[in-house]
């Protein structure tokens, strides 16, 4: 039978089975990543070409031990199968499971199986049957299961072209049949009368539907309201469900004793001799903190010329682009708004691939679970949770990634602490305004002889970060009363040798998501930014002609001349208008309007601060061409005390409010969306924002 | 009374019937089901979490949960 539609697959199966080794091996490069609407969860579809030239397309879904959902990721697996009307409702479902772990992952099975959707088993690491030494009879199991049963090795590319066949083959099948019957054991007469709400749907999917309080809109109102009647009893609907798990297991058991047998004798246990290493009371932690400096290390040292690479092409675009086009607005949005705003994002990708690099590697070993289980008691004690651990490093590329990647968090309480400290810690657009402002204020010594005072500086910047970030999360933990009821769970996967395919795809694909999401943001205020800076109220328009009619007396050179245009431009701007107004209540901290600019201008992402001061300061150093922006800020002077602008005070002043203040758009939008609720990012704002102001107040007391 | 916080690193026990009502149906659903076997793996440095296997699931659960879960010493 020819189909002109490309058939719908389903990709279902518990985290750590290989599932995205399948996927990938399936689709190729052919992958797209979009969202599901409504939450920030990646929706992974890839197009796979069959044997008989159809095509299917394939649908990753989110990794999950059960389609009863505890998160948002599992939640999207519920709604997928669910949503009769959806464009990729599955036609076939291919549930993959793991050798290892057969009688977990049958449990899904068998849920996803009384849906009555057609569907496939894939076991995968068929390749380690002899290792771990398990001996399976896929003939019976099939026969069991009711359902094509098919050994893979997703990795090795093993069985690939038998679940193609498979899919076609499973299509033609319109209906699949239940694997365990809800009613008798449980409650008989409950389930008859759930059964007879509607004609339209399976036992199970009802059941789902009461369970999960998900109601579709394929439902009357009449069915819909019957189904609630089923949700008036909550203890017993929990009760039923805990029964429901026994019946599925215990009919799994009973499938398994005939046709899996493990010969413990037989299977090597490397996993307890590395548990014992990596779970060690000493070794456990040094092994840790061993790679959290690797970590660093590689993010500032391997990203450091590529990033340089970038800044610089970027800055040679925009001046080709002058050059190149007819000036004008539209010249100058692109060259001064556009380009810079694009290069802003741009620049973050080497340090956020090695990151992402690291943190695939990381899970794909199944080494992150096991930072879970030495962290979690540490990190319970400020509110937080084991799983805290891998978006605070995360937050040290950059906190938008590190927020998404709490939803692993289960405790609600636990989840929205991390999301509000993680933004302390130093992200790496804090980086170059640390770096600029460490090498104008502090001086260029060593301490004992050897350390780089300004490179202990810095480390002291980033300890300043996290212990920030452990203190307000202390501090949080007593303030915010939340009740939350989940509790935590890890599993403590097998060890396993990366696979390169799967971690290239897994770093291309998060950075790719970075780019376009947080991408989005920067580029659109910066553009904001732009017209701010380029355009403004009468004085604008007439700053050019003034200081032209003003300097006809001195003798001055024409680039001279055309720096003082800039900077009355500038001082006339909106923006400069804004910098203006800010400058009595940043005066305390030492700084000027200039600096305020940058500040305002520092919300978009905080390394605009650099290109501000950049632009602002093209003044006074006059014809000399080779004056750097460092050089530009180190003459700088205020015209009120004629001293140097860049003090030890108000460049320590500027490291701490740096270090503290909420300067991040995307971060808000990101916190907003995770939390559902402006309530937190606005309190990340002002809180953060509080604390910045007062602590550079104090700095530049201090130090004045 | 034995739970599963009770028990030491290699040991194992049977989970008893009466905790079905505490165990959490997330926990149920990986394989920490009454009448199975668990064996406490290792316990983290700081006395907490601990790390059991139970049904094949290699799992870590806090002190707290697993102090819940009655066993009997096998």
């Amino acid at each position: 039978m020819e189909r002109s539609k490309p058939i719908q697959v389903a990709l279902i199966g518990n985290p750590n089975t290989g599932k995205t080794s399948l996927f990938n091996q399936l689709t190729g490069l052919n992958q797209k990543v979009g969202n599901y609407p409504g939450v920030t969860v990646d929706k992974k579809q890839g197009i796979c070409k069959l044997l008989n030239n159809q095509t299917a397309i394939i649908t990753d879904l989110p990794g999950t031990y059960s389609i009863n959902p505890t998160s948002v990721d599992e939640s999207i697996v519920l709604k997928s199968l669910l949503t009769t009307e959806d464009e990729n409702y599955p036609d076939v479902i291919v549930v993959v499971a793991d050798i290892e772990n057969l009688k977990r992952n049958l449990f899904l099975f068998s849920q996803v199986k009384d849906l009555e959707i057609p569907i496939i088993l894939a076991i995968n690491m068929a390749d380690q049957l002899d290792r771990k030494g398990i001996s399976i009879d896929v003939e019976t199991l099939q026969k069991e299961l009711k359902t094509e049963t098919i050994l893979i090795s997703a990795r090795k590319n093993g069985g690939i072209d038998k679940v193609k066949t498979a899919i076609v083959n499973c299509v033609e099948i319109s209906k699949a049949h239940p694997l365990c019957s809800l009613n008798h054991k449980i409650d008989e007469d409950y389930f008859e009368r759930l059964k007879e709400v509607s004609e339209n749907h399976t036992l199970y999917e009802l059941w789902l539907m009461v369970t999960q309080n998900n109601l579709p809109d394929s439902l009357s109102e009449i069915e819909k309201q019957k189904l609630l009647e089923f949700r008036q009893d909550v203890s017993k609907l929990k009760r039923y469900q805990h029964k429901e798990t026994i019946h599925r297991y215990q009919q799994i058991n009973e499938i398994l004793k005939r046709t899996y047998i493990v010969d413990r004798s037989k299977a090597k246990d490397l996993r307890a001799k590395l548990d014992r290493v990596f779970t060690h009371k000493i070794f456990g932690y040094v092994i840790f903190f061993g790679i959290l400096l690797l970590i660093f290390q590689s993010i500032f040292d391997w990203a450091s010329a590529p990033m340089d690479f970038i800044d610089s092409a970027f800055a040679n675009l925009s001046t080709l682009i002058k050059g190149e086009l007819a000036p004008g607005v539209l010249t100058n949005l692109i060259a001064d708004g556009i380009i810079p705003g694009i290069g802003g994002v741009v620049i973050f990708i080497p340090q956020i691939a090695i990151l992402f690099l690291f943190v695939a590697i990381l899970e794909e070993t199944g080494y992150m679970s096991r930072v879970v289980f030495l962290m979690d008691k540490i990190m319970r004690r400020y509110g937080m949770s084991g799983k805290s651990v891998i978006p605070l490093i995360s937050g040290t590329a950059c906190a938008i990634p590190a927020v998404m990647a709490t939803r692993t968090i289960s405790g609600w309480k636990e989840r929205l602490i991390t999301i509000l400290v993680t933004p302390f810690t130093t992200c790496s657009a804090r980086l170059p305004v640390y770096a600029i402002l460490i090498s104008l204020v502090i001086p260029d010594k060593k301490l004992l002889g050897y350390f780089s005072l300004q490179g202990f500086t810095l480390l002291c910047l980033y300890a300043l970060g996290f212990a920030t970030a452990i203190v307000s999360a202390f501090l949080l933990h007593k303030i915010i009363k939340v009740k939350s009821t989940s509790f935590f769970v890890a599993e403590m996967p097998n060890y396993k040798i990366p696979s390169f395919k799967n971690i290239v795809f897994n770093v291309i694909e998060k950075t790719k998501a970075f780019v376009f999401g947080a991408g989005k943001i920067i580029l659109a205020i910066s553009i904001v930014l732009w017209f701010l800076a380029s355009n403004g109220p009468a004085s604008y328009k007439n700053a050019e002609k003034n200081i032209v009619e003003n300097s006809v007396n001195f003798n001055i050179s024409a680039e001279e001349l055309q720096h003082k245009i800039a900077a009355s431009k500038l001082e006339n701007s909106y923006i400069g208008i804004m910098g203006k107004t800010i400058e009595p209540a940043i005066k305390p901290l030492g700084y000027d309007w200039k600096i305020g600019i940058a500040l305002i201008s520092s919300f978009a992402a905080r390394e605009v601060f650099v290109g501000t001061l950049a632009t602002i300061y093209s003044v006074e150093s006059g014809s000399d061409n080779t004056s750097t922006i460092k050089e530009k800020m180190r003459v700088e002077v205020n015209p009120e005390t004629g001293k140097k602008t860049f003090t030890l005070p108000v460049g320590m002043s500027l490291l701490i409010f740096y270090a503290f203040a909420m300067q991040c758009v995307g971060t808000l939008a990101v916190v907003k969306r995770e939390t559902k609720s402006w309530k937190w990012p606005l309190a990340q704002l002002f809180g953060m924002g509080i604390l910045a102001y007062v602590a550079a107040f104090v700095t530049f007391t201090i130090f004045s | 009374m034995n739970t599963i916080a009770t028990l030491r690193i290699g040991e194992t026990g049977i989970i008893s019937e009466e905790s079905l009502d505490v165990i959490p149906l997330k926990l149920l659903e990986m394989g920490c089901l009454p009448g199975t076997e668990v064996e406490l793996l290792q316990i983290a440095p700081l006395k907490d979490p601990l790390y059991i296997c139970v049904n094949g699931s290699h799992l870590a659960i806090r002190k707290e949960m697993a102090a819940q879960i009655k066993i009997i010493k096998n």
